[in-house]
């Protein structure tokens, strides 16, 4: 198990070739109270970089994209819900998709903790 | 690019935590820590301070100077009493709308101020009458919720006496100010001009009352959106006129009538025979905000108006947004269809404001 982190600040729990995603607490808190969260759906499979998502706050509406090449096994439908508790713990039950990751090559394009610290600093 | 500007309580916005954005070439807090939907609520339900000095301040003088305004806005300045003020805007000669302000009687003079991002061009535009025009050096808050009354009205009696569209000079902390009853949230409540050097002092005394807490551009948003008020730049520009705007209310009868002010055959035509578009509020039936830009569409599918301004109002608890549609899909309960993200999202043209307005009549 690792945890692996993209540029547009999402976060990656990998177990094997699945994994939890969701966006980082850094990009909650940029993002301000979230008031709408869209998701796609269990089955779909997109290219990296393919938008998977829609996240606005009271201040923007901002596009959730695939870290890697994936199929999203389970979408987290209380988010639809109760979109605020993206802020409240976005790193843990507020997580967007368990997914298939299609490559898990891909893995090592993205950051580790330490690299996402520094990414942000 | 000039450095953006900063307001007298700059530095106090920074040590209370606010998050600073350039907006209009001024350094401005969105939010503080209470975060926008916190300092929304605390408006509508006791009361938020807003610094608002970024908007321009400016005293006219001279003979007739009611008058010779009035050849510039299509609204009744030579009897507006003395000690009120009245919403008006400057019409090009098109008849769009080149910019809104306040005017006020100040009694030997009027008392006029103007947004933050027009305040050169509205200057330049008053200057081009034979009138003197003074640009004010003074800070400028705002004091808007339910307690606003309250948390004034104990330092200076005055500001209880008033009433919506009023204003007076009273003692505040033992500052001379200018203490008006408006403002741009739907809420009662006053703005307060403060000579420039005592506006950090008056601020931080008023923010001692444990009723009031500061809050920023992002709630001042969310507020005016829900009260229906309109934002220059997109609700109404150049190109919308005061009828589309639904803003005929500040035209008064003899200006109507009488004319005299830049692009009134555009007006007067639309007031005798209709406009083919009018500003609505359009209540999204989902959750997704629609903002601006978003495109709306009839139940066929062809497009009938676009949003002009859109968020989420945190006390309708959901979307709300503004824009311009075809006259004839105007009608509150209309059916419309918003073009967000590739996708059609359900929507219901609904009458302004969204939430109803507490002003002190």
């Amino acid at each position: 198990m690792a945890i692996y982190y993209s540029e547009e600040h999402e976060w990656l729990d990998v177990d094997g070739d699945t994994a939890t995603l969701g966006i980082t607490k850094h990009a909650a808190e940029a993002l301000g109270e979230v008031v709408f969260v869209e998701l796609q759906e269990a089955g779909e499979t997109f290219d990296k970089d393919d938008e998977i998502g829609v996240v606005e706050s009271v201040k923007a509406a901002s596009e959730l994209y695939a870290p890697v090449a994936m199929e999203i096994l389970e979408a987290n439908s209380a988010l639809e819900d109760e979109p605020g508790s993206v802020n409240e713990d976005p790193e843990g039950n507020a997580w967007f998709y368990k997914i298939k990751i299609k490559d898990t090559a891909e893995l090592s394009n993205l950051m580790d903790e330490a690299a996402y610290k520094a990414f942000t600093a | 690019m000039t450095e953006p500007r900063k307001t007298p309580l700059h530095d106090l916005h920074v040590e209370l935590g606010g998050k600073m954005v350039d907006f209009a070439g001024w350094m401005m807090p969105v939010n503080y820590p209470m975060g926008i939907v916190g300092e929304h609520n605390q408006v509508r339900t006791r009361a938020g301070l807003f610094d608002v000095s970024h908007m321009g301040q400016v005293e006219l003088r001279g003979t007739d100077v009611a008058a010779k305004l009035e050849s510039l806005a299509p609204s009744a300045f030579t009897t507006l009493p003395e000690g009120k003020a009245r919403y008006t805007f400057f019409t090009n000669a098109q008849g769009g709308i080149m910019d809104d302000l306040i005017v006020s009687n100040a009694g030997d003079h009027l008392f006029v101020v103007v947004n933050a991002s027009m305040r050169d061009q509205d200057i330049a535009h008053m200057r081009t009458l034979d009138i003197e025009v003074v640009e004010l050096d003074r800070g400028l808050i705002a004091i808007q919720g339910p307690t606003a009354e309250a948390i004034v009205g104990a330092v200076a009696p005055a500001a209880a006496e008033l009433t919506f569209m009023q204003t007076t000079v009273a003692d505040v902390f033992g500052v001379e100010c200018r203490i008006s009853r408006l403002g741009y949230t739907g809420e009662d409540g006053y703005e307060i001009s403060i000579p420039r050097a005592r506006t950090v002092e008056v601020t931080r005394k008023f923010l001692e009352h444990p009723d009031l807490e500061p809050a920023g551009l992002g709630a001042r948003d969310s507020l005016r959106l829900e009260a229906g008020l309109c934002l220059y730049g997109n609700d109404i520009d150049n190109d919308t006129s005061p009828v589309e705007a639904n803003l005929t209310w500040a035209m008064q009868k003899r200006r109507r009538e009488e004319g005299g002010f830049p692009g009134a055959g555009r007006i007067q035509r639309e007031l005798a025979e209709g406009v083919s578009r009018k500003l609505v509020g359009i209540k999204p039936d989902g959750r997704a905000p629609a903002r601006r830009g978003v495109e709306v569409a009839d139940m066929d599918g062809n497009v009938i108006g676009k949003i002009t301004s859109g968020g989420f109002g945190p006390t309708v608890g959901g979307p709300v947004s503004m824009g311009y549609v075809a006259s004839e899909f105007a009608a509150p309960d209309t059916k419309v269809n918003l073009l967000i993200r590739g996708k059609q999202m359900p929507a219901t043209i609904i009458k302004l404001p969204f939430v109803q307005q507490n002003y002190k009549r």
